[in-house]
């Protein structure tokens, strides 16, 4: 079936020759990814300009264009951005334990 | 107390002011904004509040609206779940159509951990492992001893309403050691599903599968999983204790203090997240220029109420586990694009 199509590829004609600036179309991804990796990447000071967008309601994939400052590689970025919201979420998880192993919160019975 | 102005997002009588977030590079000259692990560490908090045995509420503080977001859709939409989707109709002659109970068979939460399933792609085979089994046979009889004068369905027949725990497990399979003592059943064993009168019968098999809500909302994990941003309210001078009482009321129960001897108002920080920001007080000219209503845009108050499974504090670890899936498999396919050369392929669905 869909095995051929990769999980992200690059939208044909809008990678720059060095690959500073591209549009990547990430399959079966929403806005859930799409706009936490637009943030990650907005936070990186080598990126000019990076946005996100879902091109068609019906169609299940997303846009996520990056252009680098200085001819720097888009592709390094993303996997950049990636590695760091991994390690976001890896904070709030510890830091989630942590406020529920304390134990320091009201508990009550709700009735269904 | 006062909180960095660049955290409020202001909200005036008919407009909200300074809504997007600025901390980026390049926003502000002389300023760094790049992202680092370990400011983000020292600033984020995480602080539960609230936990029942259906829900919990936490305060998540010190992270960007996309991220708080991507975890609230998540539990929405992709935390899985286990539901009954395929229905073998062998007998209906209640009142319900075969295909409107069936629908309701799917509605039924069921208490079985989806860790302890597999999800049952297209194409694949029914295993013990990705299918579990639950059959109907349930038939309204009149009651052959109904009490003198009784006039009520459940006094004159007997299995008069279908509920929910009729359901009966069949195990296959390896799944009766599996599941041990935790039998997977309806989380709620008085849900109606029929009403029957005598003579009528309902005898069906019902496939539970695994998967998630964006399939079909009967798979989400959460009645509802939603945050609220922390309401911030500033006095800018101090009310004339005439109107202390009215402006009490502009608030919610409990958010303004009134001293009691020397009238003096003050907001209560505990129970300021209570307030709805209703605007109410900027109505009235003899507060105009006495206070300043704002939210704290980093400051998410999560609730997240669980029906399903899972245990109301878990149901945010799981949200985390799915998003940090998605970012392997995605992180696994850019290394792809940066050396194709690798052998191993990232196809989509994987």
């Amino acid at each position: 079936m869909s095995q051929e199509i990769p999980k992200v590829d690059i939208v044909p004609n809008t990678a720059s020759e060095d690959g500073s600036a591209a549009t990547y179309r990430i399959h079966e991804e929403s806005h859930t990814l799409g706009n936490a990796l637009r943030w990650m990447l907005m936070k990186n000071p080598k990126v000019e300009f990076c946005g996100y967008s879902v091109p068609h309601p019906s169609e299940n994939f997303i846009h996520v264009r990056v252009q680098m400052y200085d001819g720097f590689s888009s592709t390094d970025a993303f996997a950049t951005a990636l590695d760091d919201l991994e390690n976001v979420f890896d904070t709030i998880e510890e830091k989630y334990d942590e406020s529920l192993k304390s134990g320091k919160y009201e508990t009550w019975v709700e009735k269904s | 107390m006062s909180i960095d102005p660049r955290r409020l997002v202001g909200v005036k009588a008919e407009r909200v002011t300074n809504i997007s977030s600025t901390d980026f590079p390049g926003h502000y000259p002389g300023e760094d904004h790049s992202w680092d692990a370990q400011k983000f560490k020292q600033n984020l908090k995480v602080q539960v509040q609230r936990v029942s045995n259906r829900s919990i509420d936490f305060d998540l503080v010190g992270v960007d609206a996309s991220i708080a977001n991507a975890l609230r859709r998540i539990l929405l939409a992709e935390v899985p779940t286990i539901a009954i989707e395929h229905v073998y109709v062998y007998d209906n002659t209640t009142v319900i159509q075969d295909e409107v109970l069936a629908h309701r068979m799917g509605l039924i939460p069921l208490d079985v951990d989806p860790d302890m399933m597999t999800t049952l792609l297209p194409g694949d085979d029914l295993t013990d492992r990705n299918t579990l089994v639950f059959k109907v046979d349930f038939e309204c009889t009149r009651n052959p001893r109904p009490p003198p004068g009784a006039t009520e369905p459940e006094d004159l027949y007997l299995n008069h309403e279908l509920l929910s725990k009729h359901l009966s497990w069949h195990p296959e399979g390896e799944q009766k050691t599996y599941f041990g003592n935790h039998e997977p059943q309806p989380t709620n064993g008085d849900i109606v599903l029929a009403k029957l009168r005598p003579g009528q019968r309902v005898q069906m098999d019902l496939h539970a599968i695994k998967s998630v809500g964006k399939d079909h909302a009967k798979f989400s994990p959460v009645a509802t999983a939603s945050y609220r941003i922390l309401p911030h309210i500033s006095i800018l001078k101090p009310i004339p204790k005439e109107h202390a009482k009215k402006f009490q009321q502009c608030f919610a129960p409990g958010v303004v203090d009134i001293d009691p001897t020397t009238h003096a108002v003050s907001i209560n920080q505990k129970f300021v997240r209570n307030d709805t920001v209703t605007r109410e007080v900027l109505r009235h000219p003899e507060f105009e220029g006495y206070v300043e209503l704002s939210r704290v845009r980093d400051h998410f108050l999560f609730n997240i109420e669980s029906e399903s499974a899972y245990e109301p504090a878990r149901l945010f670890k799981e949200s985390i586990k799915v998003m940090k899936a998605k970012l392997a498999t995605v992180r696994a396919s850019v290394e792809l694009l940066r050396n194709p050369t690798r052998s191993e392929d990232v196809v989509m669905g994987s």
